[in-house]
């Protein structure tokens, strides 16, 4: 088995078509001809732009843990929790189940993901493969869908309006922090993680 | 040979992982993905090669049935408790649809409801459909088909709102005797429910709809 030069060729995974690689510009994406699946869009973000992104992410996401997210008052009691307030609640409430779900989708694995990328993209500067970059870059693959920030934020503004029925809702700065978040979460789901493979050659490591 | 070759029929092989391109003895019974002698791993990222996902049908099959079974309870049992002075309400993921509608936030139940109802009923379909069109080889309607299945893997993780709703008001409806919240174990049904659904449209091979006997092109 030998290589076929890779950066030539490109197979859609959602069908397997095989097509010749080309230069793509500012804007442009490749679309499979068979089942219209994206094949691979222009690179808009460079690696240093990348790696500002992900350190602005990681601010923000510090931010977001360390501060309430939202507070409730009632006959003069107040009451806010965290993000860890929330999963430490689930768990003295017999529902461990659900508090590991929920300190591995919002907390755990966007972590991961932001060291991972943060350490990956370092070495990129330079031009240079990370140590470990091979296995961590599937373990990055794998990481894929299982990073839920952004659905939280719409949990925590339907949880607000319901508590607005019974109780005096004051949001907290861990929301905007959130929110933040979020938008740095949807600017980054257009990067596809594989460029890095192209990116850094394995002969610079 | 079509005008869009496909992989196999060039004695080439994706990488699942990283999609490195990589060349194979045409027709190589050792990559049929049956998971026997499968022993060819990507030079790139060192995973093992196989042209589809290993036992794609009954893995699918599989997670997808357990999800179903666990969304029945997920459904009827009460997935959070409200305990005030003078009243204890439990509500299902229904019934707290209908609270949020009544409590004036109708945009938000229509989310709440999509979310939770919508989506993880149309994975249901959409995987059944997919695994038994598939498994039949049907040529019928194979574009629409692989649009659907990119639209569940695209909005799969929504469904996760609903536990997130409860963990924080959990969290947050602390007033001792005054007021406060529990989760019930509804809860814990429908996130093992989300997480099923998810692993299931993972491990189906979208690949599979294009592979029956009769082409389209």
């Amino acid at each position: 088995m030998g290589m076929s030069s890779p950066e030539a060729l490109l197979i859609c995974e959602h069908c397997d078509t095989v097509y010749r690689r080309r230069t793509l510009t500012r804007g442009d994406v490749a679309r499979c001809a068979r089942c219209e699946a994206e094949l691979e869009r222009h690179h808009a973000l460079g690696v240093n732009a990348m790696l500002a992104l992900i350190l602005t992410a990681m601010i923000v996401f510090v931010q977001a843990n360390m501060w309430p997210i939202v507070t409730l008052g009632l006959s003069g009691q107040q009451s806010s929790t965290t993000l860890w307030g929330m999963i430490l609640a689930m768990w003295r409430e017999q529902a461990q189940v659900v508090s590991v779900l929920v300190a591995a989708t919002l907390f755990f694995f966007p972590l991961l993901k932001m060291l991972l990328l943060g350490w990956l993209l370092w070495f990129a500067r330079a031009g240079r493969r990370a140590p470990g970059f091979v296995r961590l870059m599937v373990i990055l693959h794998y990481l894929g869908p299982w990073t839920m920030s952004e659905v939280f934020v719409l949990g925590a503004l339907v949880a607000i309006v319901k508590a607005h029925t019974y109780f005096d809702v004051t949001p907290d700065p861990g929301i905007y922090a959130y929110a933040a978040l979020t938008l740095l979460i949807t600017v980054f789901a257009g990067v596809d993680l594989r460029q890095l493979w192209d990116d850094v050659p394995e002969h610079a490591a | 040979m079509s005008a869009l070759p496909r992989a196999s029929e060039l004695g080439l092989i994706a990488c699942t992982v990283c999609g490195l391109v990589c060349r194979n003895v045409p027709g190589d019974a050792r990559l049929d993905g049956d998971g026997v002698g499968d022993d060819m791993a990507c030079p790139r990222c060192g995973t093992t090669l196989r042209r589809r996902k290993p036992d794609s049908y009954v893995r699918t099959w599989a997670l997808l049935i357990a999800a179903f079974i666990l969304y029945i309870p997920a459904n009827v049992l009460p997935i959070m408790r409200t305990a005030s002075l003078n009243d204890v309400d439990d509500n299902t993921i229904i019934s707290g649809v209908v609270e949020l509608w009544r409590a004036g936030s109708p945009n938000l139940a229509i989310i709440v409801f999509t979310a939770s109802i919508v989506v993880p009923m149309l994975k249901f379909l959409a995987l059944g459909t997919l695994l038994v069109s598939s498994q039949r080889g049907s040529g019928w309607a194979r574009l629409q088909r692989a649009k659907l299945y990119r639209l569940v893997e695209l909005i799969g993780y929504w469904s996760m709102l609903d536990v997130f709703v409860v963990a924080l008001l959990t969290a947050l409806v602390r007033f001792s005797v005054l007021s406060l919240v529990e989760p019930l174990p509804g809860v814990i049904f429908f996130g093992l429910t989300v997480v099923l659904t998810m692993l299931a449209s993972m491990s189906f091979d979208p690949r599979l709809i294009w592979d029956g006997k009769d082409t389209d092109d």
